[in-house]
């Protein structure tokens, strides 16, 4: 019944025997120890568990995780660099994008792929871009300014 | 919400695919539909078979006047590739307006309409846009219009094991105006309503026009009525409003939580109305 898989996260090779209807979301939580991907809904609504798979965000409460298999996954864990945070990290923190934090590591890999493909977003394509991710606590303009600061300090 | 165990196969041809699929096995493509119902346990396959390996799924190419999109492309490709924005500005714009990018960085073409949700964003502009879908199963290959394909709420033409392969639209023509105009769902992004136009003028009368829309009933439909009212008319507002006005004509509109019948109804004639406006604006 289990199958192994061999997928990259955060740039390092994982090898695991899983059960086929194992979420990607409880195999990076539970079997790779990676928590900060976040499970809010477990509905495919709310996109706290949002990570990327070969560059696309994705919510990996809605894939298996044998799907991955083969590929390419970065979670919030991935971004900073040598202990240097992603700018988009450093943003969310200077502009308050934050507040419980429970929204932000799905907030960050949204916006993430938003900057990649729109380097200079207004402030409808961030809401656009953000539209699968939902927060409770910040009413998104914070949100909204710290995608900004990070447009603005990546394209400098 | 843990789905019921399954096997789970990755093909790397058509006919593997179409031959593990032939005992009550499912397709899985974006995965946008049916995993979540396998996390409800309201789909509980035995065999998934996933796509992704199945060769020339992913194809986006123009011939004969056709654009063929491959069952494979993703929503996001959809919208963002400069062939499909160019050849068919109707289905890059039912394909943008789908959820957020999330689900369309993984949702398909191919997984939308065989899903056949009575609220999808695609039917409508496949109606509008005369579709021709082409369907592969065991015994060969076969082609259907959109007409005939979209049968139901959740239902559609394709038989226990076949897979749609291949999705035809025609290339937009110049001067021919088009708009897909949704009242979203705002929690889902699907449409209460969807209204897909396309119109084009000649020596000042419309000489064509499409009308495709999801949301109202069970299964989207081409608006014959309204095409039929519009057609040699100027197309000014009031010939807008007067073909709008029967766009709900003998359908039995949905009734749920989100929106009454009776303003389904109403919805589909202001958006029926707002696409033709603005198609018959970029009409030429
Ligand atoms: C949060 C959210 C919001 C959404 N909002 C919208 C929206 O606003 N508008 C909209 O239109 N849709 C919306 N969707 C649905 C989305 O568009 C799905 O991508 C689509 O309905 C299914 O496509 P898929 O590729 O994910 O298919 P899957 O989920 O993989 O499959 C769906 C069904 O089709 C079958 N299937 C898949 N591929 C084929 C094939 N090639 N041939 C035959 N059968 C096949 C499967 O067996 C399954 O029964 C939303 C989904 C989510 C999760
Ligand atoms: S936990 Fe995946 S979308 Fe909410
Ligand atoms: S900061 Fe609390 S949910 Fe967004």
């Amino acid at each position: 019944m289990k199958r192994s898989i061999t997928l990259q996260i955060n740039g390092k090779t994982h090898t695991d025997e899983v059960e086929p209807r194992l979420l990607l979301i409880h195999y990076l939580r539970e079997v790779a120890g990676l928590t900060g991907p976040h499970i809010g809904c477990e509905t495919s609504l709310c996109g706290a568990c949002t990570v990327t798979v070969d560059g696309k965000a994705v919510k990996s409460c809605t894939m298996f995780a044998v799907q991955a298999d083969g590929r390419d996954v970065v979670t919030i864990e991935g971004l900073a660099s040598n202990g240097d945070l992603h700018p988009l990290q450093t943003a969310f923190w200077e502009e308050h994008g934050a507040q419980c934090g429970y929204c932000t590591p799905g907030m960050i890999m949204a916006s993430k792929q938003l900057l990649e493909r729109i380097p200079h977003p207004g402030e409808e394509e961030i809401r656009h871009g953000v539209k699968g991710n939902l927060c409770r606590c910040t009413g998104y303009q914070h949100i909204v300014n710290a995608v900004k600061a990070a447009a603005a300090k990546m394209g400098a | 919400m843990i789905a019921q165990n399954f096997e789970y196969e990755t093909p790397s041809t058509l006919e593997e695919a179409l031959e593990l699929l032939a005992d009550g096995a499912k397709a899985l493509a974006g995965g946008m539909s049916l995993i979540p119902l396998m996390k409800l346990r309201l789909a509980v396959p035995e065999r998934v078979v996933d796509l992704r390996r199945v060769p020339g799924l992913n194809s986006i190419r123009v011939a004969e006047g056709q654009l063929h999109i491959g069952a494979m492309v993703t929503h996001y490709e959809l919208e963002s590739t400069p062939l499909v924005r160019r050849s068919s500005p109707l289905l890059a714009a039912a394909a943008a307006s789908i959820g957020d990018v999330q689900v369309r960085n993984l949702g398909t073409l191919g997984g939308s309409i065989a899903h056949a949700d009575p609220a999808a964003d695609y039917p409508a502009a496949l109606q509008a846009l005369e579709a021709v879908i082409r369907i592969a199963g065991k015994g060969g290959e076969r082609a259907v219009s959109a007409a005939e394909f979209f049968v139901d709420t959740f239902t559609t033409a394709l038989e226990p094991g076949e897979l749609v392969v291949e999705v035809s639209v025609p290339v937009e023509a110049a001067g021919t105006g088009v708009r897909y105009e949704k009242c979203e769902q705002l929690a889902s992004g699907f449409a209460l309503v969807g209204v897909a136009a396309r119109v084009a003028k000649k020596g000042g009368k419309v000489s064509m026009a499409r009308v495709g829309v999801t949301g109202l009933a069970g299964s989207s439909y081409r608006a014959k009525n309204v095409e039929a009212l519009l057609e040699g008319t100027t197309g000014s507002a009031q010939d807008v409003t007067r073909a709008a006005a029967a766009v709900a004509e003998g359908k039995e509109a949905n009734s749920d939580i989100h929106a009454s019948a009776d303003y389904r109804a109403h919805l589909a004639r202001v958006y029926t109305a707002r696409a033709l406006r603005a198609a018959l604006g970029t009409a030429g």
